[in-house]
């Protein structure tokens, strides 16, 4: 029997971004915040001397112990899906500060026309231009009613950039200026400029120079060490939530952690949330924690499994297109979003590429989006190349031109070889939802406690290949500008297929957010249609993937729901946006 | 074969014998008596050359120990196969002059080898379902075997396999030899119960390489060569003052053992 704790204003599950900006929102406010977080307490302590990369980037010290939880996934519903069983194929983020302490810094706003994809797309190239499958829908919102929150997230975390030539409006400028530069960096974008595209350098929350943010909080400037990606940061130079927000709301007293909780269950009347029931992971004691306002900002995996298991919001069913729960589910998918592009080998070159930080680096937006008419291309949406100088480390990079054997004396010449002498430069691409691709609870496979685990369906459609080939194409016209000798692709074959792998932490959708409560599960405020006091907030609450990284989106929609979650505190309850029915559904 | 399976009847004496003998043959003719020597007698020549001329000063370097392989043949096996994979070059040592195989060792003993931090839930993928699998690494996620299991199954096999086609142990055979088993075994020719054999071959390179380029502070990459050879600088704290150079800056290494120390 669950032991019932004395009542708090807000519970929030998770101490990510989301959990973060949401703490220290409510508690300057005065409210009383608990935030539960399964993982292991920690602190910039813990990061001081962890410049170790097999413990972090090769055995994923700070990455989810999936011992204890993890998920299936699979290609399409014909298949049984296989359990992910290794970090190797899952980077999911874990202890205080979840994924935000070792994501790279990678800061982007999205689109004007990712939030209006559905009706722009209708617009421009009419209806039949979007795919059969292809469940792409208005978000409930524009950009420029976002970009207040932009603003502050950037604000929050620090970030250093620069103006994207091609990129939407701002109401400021960055508040760091960019990070320092290097040769392959700049070749990069010679080249680039050279076929006509307007690179620019990759905005980053690893601090350019020592910043203090409007909450008070002081980030110290980046060393460029090198140990960024996968790692928390040694001097608190990296803009995350440990460092910001989470100080921020310890500061007010109204901020009480609890770590090694593990949230079960979503405790519910039907109408309203009560609490959450969680457990200690220790002691395995149950509690309910109850809350006028309970907050799900777990990772994708968790709101959705939790929803699921709680029985919130009607499960999504691909065969009848029915329901909610689980529908749109997108990502960064590794071989087809993320790991893919150019790399040149250079045999006269040799760069100090064992330097750097998560997010140094540039990028062409030339493509992203709707940037290009797309009217003669088989695929909507788009990507952006990237190069990165994010601090190359010796485990991880062994990379020979293809046709190198694989082991012995020639292979071990050329690895040392190339070393420092070898770009890549990567498309990051959009993954726009389709009817096939959701989430739901597996029927075999059980976590510790004995729920069942999350599944994945994963089923790429052909605009998702031919958009990632597109991408490939460019890289390829990139690098051969850029004079590599060698260039070798890593190509998407006609016949990809979902590898199962999880490997970017851009996973996406489930509880998705719209204007209408037939297709999404939240409204713009991130809070249930369902459900009023109870707010479901970070990446599964967009509804598509857009060619960007997810983490500064996920920090502007913290900070609106903050805002709605005070409004209704403050209020009288009710919806903080009323429900609009769309002719589509 | 019937005295290699049964470790009471078998003395050490004689393979550590043969195998300084063959040492040139292992590792094509290229490694010297101390580099070998350190790998199973416990001692090797001071290569530091501080204390002056004593060249047979020896020290006794605790790391040199086996843990994980009781058996000191599948030991031999591992690093003859290691040291085919990184052999020693002009660039510098290859895996044993790099402590690869004890790394190894010290892996398979904790954490990794019983793959306790991996979701180890029934039903895993039987052979033929593992066979379907286009990438190594996923290959042995979902395999029933753990990576102690797996590798112990994996050296043994390339030692009967020697044993069978040439009359002669793995370590024992000539180059030529051994680089015939290892190609089977990375094209997926050699028959293993728990894994394809080029998932072993993929799980040996990688472990391998985190043995030539991890932290000394794990029993590899001795005396940072494993990062010189890559000029990786380490665990060095700060590029704030070089990163924007024009020209290759050659740093020497740090280890955590240093880092750590300052801090």
């Amino acid at each position: 029997m669950a032991e019932e704790l004395k009542k708090v204003d807000v519970v929030i599950v998770g101490t990510g971004w989301a959990g973060g900006i949401t703490a220290a929102e409510l508690t300057k406010k005065g409210y009383k915040v608990v935030a539960l977080e399964r993982g292991k307490e920690q602190s910039r302590d813990d990061f001081i001397g962890a410049k170790d990369e097999l413990k972090y980037s090769i055995r994923y010290d700070m990455m989810q112990d999936l011992s204890k939880d993890t998920v299936t996934a699979r290609g399409s519903m014909k298949e049984t899906a296989k359990p992910v069983r290794n970090n190797n194929y899952a980077r999911f983020g874990n202890d205080t500060g979840g994924a935000s302490v070792h994501w790279n810094g990678v800061s982007l706003r999205w689109l004007p026309y990712d939030f209006e994809i559905h009706s722009q797309t209708v617009e421009k190239y009419g209806a039949k231009k979007i795919p059969e499958n292809c469940t792409i829908q208005d978000w409930g919102i524009t950009y420029d009613e976002l970009e207040p929150y932009y603003d502050k997230f950037e604000k929050t975390a620090g970030v250093s950039g620069e103006e994207n030539p091609v990129g939407p409006p701002r109401s400021d400028k960055y508040p760091n200026p960019p990070l320092k530069t290097t040769p392959s960096i700049e070749l990069f974008k010679k080249a680039s400029t050279n076929l006509g595209y307007h690179p620019y350098r990759l905005p980053a929350a690893n601090m350019s120079e020592s910043y203090t943010n409007p909450d008070g909080e002081t980030i110290n400037a980046c060393m460029y060490c090198a140990f960024c990606e996968e790692y928390g940061c040694d001097f608190g130079a990296k803009g995350d939530p440990i460092v910001t927000v989470l100080e921020t709301a310890r500061k007010t007293g109204n901020f009480e952690i609890r770590n090694e909780s593990t949230v079960t269950e979503v405790i519910h009347d039907g109408t309203k949330a009560i609490g959450l029931k969680y457990i200690d992971n220790i002691t395995g004691t149950e509690y309910i924690q109850p809350a006028d306002i309970v907050v799900l900002a777990g990772f994708v995996f968790t709101n959705n499994k939790l929803l699921l298991k709680s029985k919130i919001g009607k499960p999504y069913n691909p065969e009848t297109q029915e329901g909610v729960i689980g529908k749109n589910f997108t990502g960064h998918f590794s071989n087809i979003s993320t790991y893919i592009g150019a790399r040149g080998f250079f045999d006269n070159e040799k760069w100090n590429l064992s330097m750097g930080t998560g997010a140094l680096g540039a990028k062409v937006d030339d493509f992203a989006g709707d940037n290009v008419d797309h009217t003669d291309l088989d695929f909507l949406h788009g990507y952006e190349i990237r190069y990165y100088h994010l601090g190359q480390r010796p485990i991880d990079n062994n990379h020979v031109p293809v046709g190198t054997p694989a082991w012995g004396k020639e292979y071990k010449e050329k690895n040392l070889f190339y070393h420092n002498r070898s770009l890549i430069i990567r498309a990051k691409t959009a993954f726009l939802p389709n009817r096939y691709t959701y989430l739901d609870l597996d029927p075999t496979y059980k976590d510790e406690l004995g729920d069942p685990l999350i599944r994945a369906t994963v089923h790429y459609e052909e605009q998702d290949i031919k958009r990632a080939q597109h991408g490939v194409e460019t890289c390829k016209e990139i690098m051969t500008e850029m004079g590599a000798d060698i260039i070798d692709l890593v190509d998407v074959p006609d016949d990809v297929k979902f590898d199962s792998k999880f490997y970017t932490n851009h996973f996406l959708g489930g509880a998705i957010m719209g204007e209408d409560p037939k297709t999404s599960a939240v409204n713009t405020y991130s809070q249930m249609w369902d459900m009023e006091n109870l707010f479901v907030l970070g990446g599964s609450s967009f509804p598509h993937n857009s060619n960007h990284d997810p983490t500064e989106t996920i920090g502007a929609f913290a900070y609106r729901a903050s805002e709605g979650m005070i409004d209704y505190l403050g209020g009288e309850g009710g919806l903080l946006v009323e429900a609009k029915q769309t002719s589509k559904a | 074969m019937a005295n290699n399976n049964n470790p009471k009847t078998e003395s050490h004496d004689p393979g550590r014998r043969n195998f300084l003998k063959n040492t040139g043959l292992v590792v094509g003719g290229v490694a010297g008596g101390s580099l070998l020597g350190g790998l199973f007698t416990n001692q090797m020549k001071s290569d530091e050359g501080k204390k002056g001329k004593s060249e047979d000063a020896v020290k006794v370097d605790p790391a040199h120990a086996r843990v994980f392989f009781g058996r000191f043949e599948d030991f031999i096996v591992l690093a003859t196969a290691t040291e085919l994979i990184f052999p020693e070059d002009d660039n510098g040592p290859g895996a044993i002059g790099l402590d690869v195989p004890y790394f190894i060792d010290k892996q398979l003993a904790g954490t990794w080898g019983i793959n306790g931090d991996d979701y180890r839930q029934a039903p895993f993928t039987n052979l033929e379902g593992l066979k379907k699998i286009e990438k190594a690494d996923e290959k042995v996620n979902h395999s029933r075997a753990n990576r102690g299991k797996i590798f112990l199954e994996g050296l043994r096999l390339m030692n009967a396999e020697s044993m069978k086609r040439f009359d002669a142990s793995f370590d024992q055979a000539t180059e030529e030899q051994q680089h015939e088993i290892m190609s089977d075994l990375e094209a997926g020719k050699l028959d293993m119960k728990s894994i394809p054999s080029d998932a072993f071959f993929a799980l040996l390179k990688q472990a391998t390489l985190e043995g030539a380029f991890s932290d000394p502070l794990y029993g590899g990459n001795k005396n940072m060569d494993g990062w010189r050879m890559k000029e990786f600088a380490g665990a060095r704290p700060s590029y704030a003052d070089v990163i924007e150079s024009e020209e290759f800056v050659k740093l020497d290494p740090i280890s955590l053992t240093d880092y750590q120390r300052k801090k």
